[in-house]
């Protein structure tokens, strides 16, 4: 049996096609969904790729929130399916309140492209349940509004549930403000919700697949969404 | 009848905002270093068909409670409503 997950296209989201790509290479079924379908076309995990959903006018991920397939990636999630926002996919799921805190413009004021060390924090969602805390990843990021916010009350929230699911770390996983690439609070990359099954992260997994062209960082994620997706699916 | 109806969204107080803080680094340059506190909001029109000004006035604040902020990060307030 193979795991079919779904990655939705919206307008203007730009990294669909790699991440359906990387669902294959690792082994899975990529499932292309629309934004204004109101059809999960029966998969077994959803991602929010990245890209500029709606041109990111407004804020990042304020339209696409609204947009008709996202009633049934909430529905979807609420019934504990596994959910990956990945960039603008995190703006999104922040937007729709799947997640909370949100993104804003980076510290530095500047478009950030370069790879990453992510320090794995926690095993317990669906994209890290095969990697051990701890663990070092090197994937890349590309954006403009990457620094995670959330008011004193819900980051001390999320600290004390283990929900921060990566932090940005140098090469030995050390976490330090030099290895911060936007600003983000308690140099959080990546967090998930209470239940755990939906997890945002603004650094790039689908391009951190194959190692001609770069870091392998990403196959681990790919890896545990793809068993989280087909253990639920044979349920 | 339509409303023209004017909403201002600014960053939590508190909140990091860079891009205010450019702003306010750019200043001195040009001579004014007596300027400090530097936050950018944005300012939104709309024109909204309701019976009453107060129609308006509560459709707008859903709109703006919805979509126009984010309530995580921002507030908004509506700054005028008057007949379009």
């Amino acid at each position: 049996m193979t795991a079919r997950l779904g990655v939705v296209t919206f307008p203007g989201s730009l990294d669909d096609r790699d991440a359906l790509r990387a669902i294959e290479q690792m082994g899975g079924e990529g499932v292309a969904l629309w934004h204004a379908d109101r059809d999960l076309r029966g998969v077994d995990g959803v991602i929010l790729p990245g890209g500029f959903s709606y041109g990111d006018y407004l804020r990042c991920g304020a339209i696409a929130r609204f947009a008709p397939v996202m009633d049934e990636v909430r529905a979807f999630a609420d019934a504990g399916g596994p959910v990956l926002g990945i960039c603008n996919g995190f703006q999104i799921l922040c937007e729709s309140a799947l997640l909370p805190g949100a993104l804003i413009r980076n510290r530095s004021l500047r478009f950030v492209c370069r790879v990453v060390h992510l320090r794995v924090e926690t095993s317990r969602t669906p994209v890290t349940s095969e990697l051990i805390p701890g663990e070092v990843l090197e994937m890349p990021i590309k954006h403009g509004e990457g620094q995670f916010v959330a008011s004193e009350e819900e980051l001390g929230k999320l600290e004390d549930d283990g929900r921060v699911v990566f932090r940005y770390a140098g090469p030995d996983g050390a976490v330090a403000d030099e290895h911060n690439p936007n600003g983000a609070l308690h140099g959080i990359a990546g967090i998930r919700n209470e239940a755990g099954n939906v997890v945002g992260l603004m650094p790039h997994p689908e391009h951190a697949i194959d190692p001609d062209i770069g870091p392998t960082g990403g196959q681990g994620l790919f890896a545990s969404l793809l068993a989280a997706a087909l253990a639920g699916a044979s349920r | 009848m339509r409303f023209a109806v004017e909403v201002l969204v600014t960053l939590k107080p508190g909140l990091a905002d860079p891009q205010g803080k450019a702003v306010e680094g750019s200043l001195p340059s040009l001579g004014w270093t007596n300027v400090s506190g530097v936050r950018v909001g944005k300012h939104i029109r709309l024109d909204v068909e309701a019976a009453t000004e107060d129609e308006a006035k509560a459709q707008t604040q859903e709109i703006a409670d919805r979509l126009l902020s984010n309530p995580v990060i921002e507030e908004s307030r509506i700054l005028e409503v008057r007949p379009a």
